[in-house]
This record gives C-alpha cells, sequence and structure tokens, in this order.
C-alpha cells in the first residue's frame, strides 16, 4: 500500500484514473483501501426524478448503485440500498441546498452534492463535493476543479462537538494555442483540519465556515505555493532573458 | 463488482505493460523512484525485470538523460539520434562511443568511435561549428544545460550537392528531491541543409516539464513546436545564424511561458474558483435560515430556477 500511494504522488496527476485502475488490477486485495484513498477525479450522474445532476464517490456507494442527494435513491435502482436515518436525512437535504448557494457565490457554476451517514461512535460523517468544469471560456481553454471534503463529527459533549475535515483538491488547467503551444498545469493536494466548535450555530454553519476557510487556503497553495515553485523550476533550468542578456557580452 | 472478472489473475505479459506504463511516466529524474515502488508491488523479480529492461531505454532516450563518461571526458547524452546500439551512444564531440547500463543509469565504459561510426570530414565541419556556437549560447542560456550536435542523415556526404540533416538536443535538468521538485527542460532542433535551395530549415519541439510534490502532487506539462530557416551559407555562417534562430525562439518560448503563468491568477483561476464570493464577502453561514426561506418562498410562487 506505501508503494501503491508513493506511486500515485509521482504519476502524472491527469492520469490519475489510469494509474489507479493499473493498481487496482495489481492488487485486487487492497482494492477497498485504493478506492478509500486514492481520490479520483469525480463523476456525475443525472437523477432522473429530479432532472439534476449529482456527484458520484465511495460515500454514496452501494454495490454499483450511486444514491442521489436529490430524491435519496439509487441509480440505477437498488433494493435495500443504505440509507441515512430521517433525522441526518434532513440535515443532509438541507446541506445540499444551503451548500448549493455557497458553491454558486463562490464557483459560478459548476455541480455540488453533500452525503452524511451515521459512524459507528454516535457521530456521523458528512461529505461535500464540488464539480466545476470549464471549456473555453476567457484564455483558459480547459480547466477542472473538484473538491471533496470529507467531515467527522463527533458526539456532542458539553455544547461542543469535535469536526475532522480531511480535504482534497483536484485540479486541471490547459491551454492550447498556436503560438506558446500547449501549457498544462494539474494536481492535486489534500489538507487537513481539526476543530472543537460550540454547537450554538448549529452543524452546518461549523463544517460550513471549515469549509470555506480551507477551500481558501487550499485554492491559495495551489496559486502561490505549487504552480509558483513549478515556475520557479522553469526559471531555474533557464532563466529570463534580461539575466542571461546582461552576461553576455557585447558582439 | 465483477468478482469473476476481479478474481482472474493477470498474465505476466498484463503485467510487465502495466510496470512499463508506470516506469514510463516518471516525472524528471524520478524513475529510480518510481522503479522501487513498481519492484515491491509486482513483487515478481522476473516481472519487474522484464518491464524494466524495456522501460528504462525507452524513458532515458525520451528524457535526454546526462550520464558522465568514465574517464572525465565529459558528459554524454542519451538520445535516439546518437544510438548506435541499444547500450551504445556516440558522443561526437570527444568521438568516443559510450557503454550504458541504462536500468542503473550509469556509463559503464567508454571506447574510441570507429570511422564508420562519424560523420565524413565535410560534414563534421557543419557539425563541430554548429556544436561550437550552440554550446556557447547553451552555457550562457542555461546554468546546468547539456547540449550536443549529432548529424542524423547523410553522415557519409564529402561534399556539396547533397542534403544532411543535423540534431541539435539541449537537455538541461534539475533534480532537487530534497525540496521536493524535479524539473527538466528539453528541446531538439532538426536542422535540414536543403542543397538545391540553398536553405536550411530549422524545426525545434521544445518539451518542459516540472514536479512539485511536498504534500501533493502539481505537474507542469509544456510542449511547444516552431519552424524558421536561413541561407546556407558556409560551416561558420549557418552556425551562427541556426545558433541565433534557436536562441530567438527559445528565448520567446520562455516569455510565452512567463505570460501563461501570469495569467493564472487573474484569469484562468478566477474562472474556477473565486477568491471570495460575488457579493465580496465570506459565505453567511450564520444566516442561512434566510436562505432556506427565500428558497420556500420562491417554491411556493414558483420561480425557482
Amino acid at each position: 500500500m506505501q508503494a501503491a500511494m508513493g506511486l500515485m504522488r509521482r504519476m502524472p496527476p491527469k492520469h490519475t484514473e489510469t494509474s489507479l485502475s493499473a493498481l487496482l488490477s495489481l492488487l485486487p486485495d487492497h482494492s477497498s483501501d485504493l478506492l478509500s484513498q486514492v481520490d479520483q477525479p469525480l463523476q456525475v450522474l443525472r437523477d432522473v426524478d429530479f432532472e439534476k445532476e449529482f456527484i458520484l464517490c465511495e460515500y454514496n456507494r452501494d454495490a454499483d448503485s450511486y444514491r442521489s442527494p436529490w430524491s435519496n435513491k439509487y441509480h440505477p435502482p437498488l433494493e435495500d440500498g443504505c440509507l441515512p436515518s430521517l433525522e441526518l436525512r434532513k440535515l443532509e437535504i438541507e446541506a445540499n441546498d444551503i451548500f448549493a448557494i455557497y458553491r454558486d457565490q463562490y464557483y459560478e457554476g459548476g455541480i455540488s452534492s453533500v452525503y452524511m451517514w451515521e459512524d459507528d461512535n454516535e457521530g456521523f460523517v458528512a461529505c461535500f463535493l464540488i464539480k466545476k468544469g470549464e471549456g473555453r471560456r476567457g484564455y483558459l481553454q480547459e480547466g477542472a476543479w473538484d473538491a471533496i471534503h470529507v467531515i467527522e463529527v463527533g458526539p456532542e459533549q458539553e455544547g461542543t462537538t469535535s469536526y475532522r475535515l480531511n480535504s482534497t483538491v483536484m485540479l486541471s488547467l490547459t491551454t492550447n494555442n498556436e503560438s506558446s503551444g500547449s501549457f498544462s498545469l494539474s494536481g492535486s493536494i489534500r489538507r487537513e483540519m481539526n476543530m472543537r466548535l460550540p454547537l450554538a450555530d448549529g452543524h452546518l454553519c461549523n463544517m460550513g465556515r471549515m469549509i470555506e476557510e480551507m477551500e481558501g487556503k487550499m485554492r491559495n497553495s495551489l496559486d502561490q505555493v505549487y504552480f509558483g515553485k513549478t515556475r520557479e523550476m522553469v526559471c531555474t533550468l533557464r532563466p529570463p532573458s534580461e539575466v542571461a542578456q546582461m552576461r553576455m557580452p557585447e558582439s | 463488482m465483477a468478482e469473476e472478472e476481479e478474481e482472474a489473475e493477470l498474465s505476466e505479459k498484463q503485467k510487465v505493460e502495466i510496470a512499463k506504463w508506470f516506469l514510463l511516466n516518471s516525472p524528471p529524474g524520478e524513475i529510480q523512484y518510481v522503479a522501487k515502488d513498481v519492484k515491491s508491488i509486482l513483487n515478481d523479480d522476473g516481472v519487474y525485470d522484464e518491464a524494466s529492461s524495456e522501460a528504462f531505454p525507452l524513458y532515458n532516450k525520451s528524457h535526454m538523460i546526462c550520464l558522465q563518461m568514465p574517464d572525465r571526458s565529459g558528459d554524454v547524452l542519451v538520445t535516439s539520434f546518437n544510438e548506435l546500439d541499444v547500450n551504445a551512444f556516440l558522443d561526437p564531440r570527444s568521438a568516443q562511443v559510450a557503454i550504458v547500463d541504462h536500468v542503473k543509469q550509469d556509463c559503464i565504459e567508454v571506447r574510441p568511435a570507429k570511422d564508420e561510426e562519424l560523420p565524413s570530414p565535410y560534414i563534421e565541419e557543419f557539425r563541430c561549428a554548429l556544436d561550437a556556437e550552440v554550446m556557447r549560447y547553451v552555457d550562457e542560456a542555461y546554468p546546468k544545460g547539456v547540449c550536443s550536435v549529432l548529424c542524423v542523415n547523410g553522415k557519409d556526404v564529402d561534399g556539396p550537392g547533397s542534403d544532411f540533416e543535423l540534431v541539435v538536443v539541449i537537455s538541461a535538468a534539475r533534480l532537487s528531491p530534497q525540496n521536493f521538485c524535479n524539473g527538466s527542460w528539453r528541446s531538439v532542433w532538426n536542422v535540414g541543409f536543403k542543397d538545391d535551395q540553398q536553405r536550411v530549415e530549422v524545426k525545434g519541439k521544445i518539451q518542459v516539464g516540472a514536479h512539485y510534490f511536498e504534500e501533493g502532487n502539481v505537474q507542469l506539462d509544456a510542449k511547444h513546436e516552431c519552424e524558421d530557416s536561413t541561407l546556407f551559407q558556409s560551416p561558420e555562417d549557418c552556425a551562427l545564424s541556426i545558433s541565433s534562430i534557436i536562441r530567438h525562439h527559445e528565448t520567446e518560448y520562455l516569455a510565452s511561458l512567463e505570460a501563461s503563468y501570469l495569467n493564472l491568477p487573474d484569469t484562468t483561476f478566477k474562472d474556477l474558483r473565486r477568491k471570495l464570493p460575488v457579493t465580496r464577502t465570506l459565505f453567511p453561514w450564520h444566516n442561512t435560515m434566510q436562505f432556506s426561506l427565500t428558497r420556500d418562498i420562491s417554491k411556493e410562487l414558483g420561480i425557482e430556477k
């Protein structure tokens, strides 16, 4: 498993799906570990009842079917597929509504889905997903942003609750034109955040703020640190011409 | 899941293919790390040895890796243009042939090149003059660049009247795994000397890759192709004009890469996710009841989008 995760850290992020399926075929015994630890670009399905798309992930999958957050039904239909409790489903519906507005304000489009389920230690787990893809808009020719936020919510203790957030952002940007050729930056980063918060504002408010802060930080790191480092690398390989020209003797 | 199919063991051949795919997709300078992981996942030395013996030579040539020759006679580039044999690569500058171990990425020994492996004196004049000019440019422009000029067509042409073709290869790699960062710049310039038209046609392919992997995995993959031409002149004049064509195009390309990076935050990134919501304030999580209410109202009025 360690070697598999090592490989995933080195393979081109735009080939994540191929890498994962190659690993699955080499290590069939580790398939559930691989599927839960390797983040792959998000896929969507259409909810036939609501005529609305929803995002697929390991957390809304049962056998080969995926539960839609809109109709709470499995696609393709599945008898006695696993469902959240009524109370949790209520929270899930609300979370989907609010998160859709959040997504619209930051992403101006895209798709979002929220899934919740009970866990073994009296708390629950929530998974917030956002998928945004862009083709040919302005300078950007092709871009994709997939965000996965999984929050483990602990049981209430004296009016507070612990939240453990694990977030992954997968990003790819490609520009292609005749004068400058093809330029592609892609990557994924993963971050964790732990907080203990008063329940007075409610779970959704607490989780939402954590996600908003995390997304802001991750966007910033990708932009400043990760893309910055690759740009720095290019300049180390071949420093910009002004520097080179200064060292050139007059001819 | 389709259990039956999952259970079916992969054939050795399929395993070799998968292992090769991983090896060939290694970022610059990282094939040895990838090989270690692949080996431990396969847990089958036979399969691993077959995959690595096939993948390493391909990777080494496509990344145009640079190996030090053992007798301090300089560096040799491993490319498909100077490949005499699977393990033998010509270094025309020192007129030597380097024998390499692909999997260890090491040059084991060198031998003097045989006459028939080297270009004719007529070609060598053009090659040598261009080599000197390109070397001067590479020394100036790349802190750690290595270059070579090789004859790929018509190496036995012994005087004016026939076409021939040289290739200029430039390879610069910067590996600092301790800083989680590796990268490489590779350019290949095909230089066709057209005797009948008295022109020299120059076609370039540049490929730049970078990998940053501290708590993540981000990779740059940039490619560019261009063409130019100049007059067929004396070896020295050709060398000067060809090297200035290369310098010009590579400098321009670097500027366009810089421009792509500068465009990222304002346009590209913003199209995907804004720094702040359209309202320019953080999302009002404390006030979400308001949203639910407006939603209910719009639902009731039937004005929901």
